[in-house]
């Protein structure tokens, strides 16, 4: 399993921990998060570089904050910590988005407010800007922002060139190629996206394709959900990565410990009884 | 009345949360192998949805009025996120046979977009409370429906040899996109019935 954690690759080095992100620990292709944006707003090339921008943006700020604060937030509410951090950085982007660029706040909808769920922005800001310094989370950041927006152009040019016979609203396929309305309808969206994801896989495992940096990384693990941390112990248990929340296993505690109580004063109201 | 059916069939069937608007993809690629936890996974979110919309409606409401729209984004996320620890917590202690059949899936759904989706989508569309609560069950049931359709396709595809480079999540997406097209069907058929 492809966790990215700090030296998965053995590189150490500020040129490697931006590297990382683009391809070998690419977020959408290889590590299989933010699916949502990645379906939903590539049926035009631009849509796909704005959400890709915007999410670069939070990616790196969040991450910049998140470890200028590692010393500072408890360990056991670092969760929603990093979630109202995250959250405050996508407020601002709607803010610029929405001021600046009409259009494209009109184009991404509600998929700009949903940057704050993107288990890429979260799964960041846990297994890696809280653990490193400053320069290495924005590095880090920008690294796996400018994966996913490269991820969302590769994605968003197949559709619109197929789906609309442009490309960034300029036509290329020739008068007599019918656009396949069906690229960007939603069904072509899980589509493509299968496709590309196979057309990696193929790429990776064809002897006569091996690609030097693609052999370094592992296959792409679908670890969806799971590689969220606040998704522990629920998908895959034994992911290392995991930490549970000790407030959480409090709690949990707490809550067991009242319920075997309520079930021993019943046990014994029932043996009264009988 | 045929207002509100019509926001619950067109959020189940047109604007089907998964394979329309690319809500809650996660959830629906990775614990749709099983019907079972397809089933529990789609009654949790359900749940989660409408106590959701019944929390951030007045909450929306509550920030309009002091002019602080613009903390949408964070009161939402926070008040979702606390709402399904408590709701995780209460059926744990009260409802234990419950919690067995949903509890796993209760902590999945804090981050998922399809719930912070749809508190946002509401407010987006200016439904009034008890539309607002209609379009969150939709939301849910069409999530459900989703789950358990893909979970009998997945069988079938599991069983099947697809070429080396399709296994695993490709073939899974691209079987997603053919149930995806026959949703398409569906367009302008709600329309039609309730003259919306």
């Amino acid at each position: 399993m492809a966790q990215p954690t700090a030296n998965a690759t053995g590189e150490s080095t500020l040129v490697g921990t931006f590297r990382r992100g683009l391809l070998e620990e690419n977020p959408a292709f290889r590590q299989m998060l933010g699916l949502c944006p990645m379906l939903a707003v590539t049926t035009a090339v631009t849509n796909g570089v704005g959400m890709g921008m915007a999410t670069t943006f939070v990616l790196v700020c969040s991450g910049v904050v998140v470890s200028l604060l590692r010393r500072v937030i408890p360990r056991t509410v670092r969760i929603p910590a990093f979630i109202t951090i995250i959250a405050s950085f996508v407020t601002l982007v709607m803010m610029l988005v929405k001021a600046y660029m009409p259009a494209l706040d009109e184009a991404l909808g509600i998929y700009l407010p949903l940057i704050v769920v993107n288990c890429i922005v979260l799964g960041r800001a846990e297994m890696f800007a809280s653990k490193h310094g400053p320069l290495e989370a924005a590095l880090d950041g920008a690294g796996m922002g400018l994966g996913f927006t490269f991820a969302l152009i590769a994605m968003s040019s197949v559709r619109e060139i197929l789906g609309a016979g442009t490309f960034l609203g300029v036509r290329v396929l020739p008068p007599f190629v019918e656009p396949m309305i069906i690229m960007v309808m939603p069904a072509g969206g899980f589509a493509v996206l299968g496709f590309l994801i196979a057309g990696s896989v193929w790429i990776e495992e064809h002897p006569r394709h091996r690609h030097k940096v693609l052999r370094k990384a592992s296959k792409p693990s679908p670890s969806l959900c799971a590689a969220c941390p606040i998704n522990c112990g629920v998908g895959d248990p034994s992911n290392e990565a995991c930490v549970k929340d000790e407030f959480v296993e409090m709690l949990e505690a707490a809550v067991e410990a009242a319920r075997k109580k309520d079930e021993a004063a019943q046990n014994a109201d029932e043996e009264r009884d009988a | 009345m045929a207002q509100y059916a019509s926001i619950l069939f067109s959020m189940i069937l047109v604007n089907n949360f998964v394979l329309v608007k690319f809500l809650g993809i996660c959830p629906f690629l990775g614990v749709s192998k099983k019907f079972d936890s397809a089933v529990g996974m789609g009654c949790a979110v359900t749940l989660v949805m409408v106590l959701a919309i019944a929390v951030t409606w007045p909450i929306q409401r509550l920030l309009a009025a002091w002019g602080l729209e613009y903390l949408q984004t964070i009161a939402f996320i926070l008040v979702i996120a606390t709402l399904v620890q408590l709701l995780d917590m209460a059926i744990k202690r009260y409802l234990p046979p419950l919690h067995a059949s949903l509890g796993v899936f209760l902590p999945l759904i804090t981050t998922n977009c399809s719930v912070l989706g749809v508190a946002i989508l509401t407010v987006d569309e200016g439904y009034s409370y008890p539309q607002a609560l209609v379009a969150g069950l939709g939301a849910g049931l069409g999530f459900l429906l989703a789950m358990v359709l893909f979970s009998g396709v997945r069988r079938r595809v599991e069983e099947a040899a697809p070429p080396e480079a399709f296994e695993g999540m490709p073939i899974t997406l691209i079987s997603a996109a053919i149930v995806a097209m026959s949703f398409m069907g569906f367009s302008g058929v709600i329309d039609h019935l309730f003259g919306a």
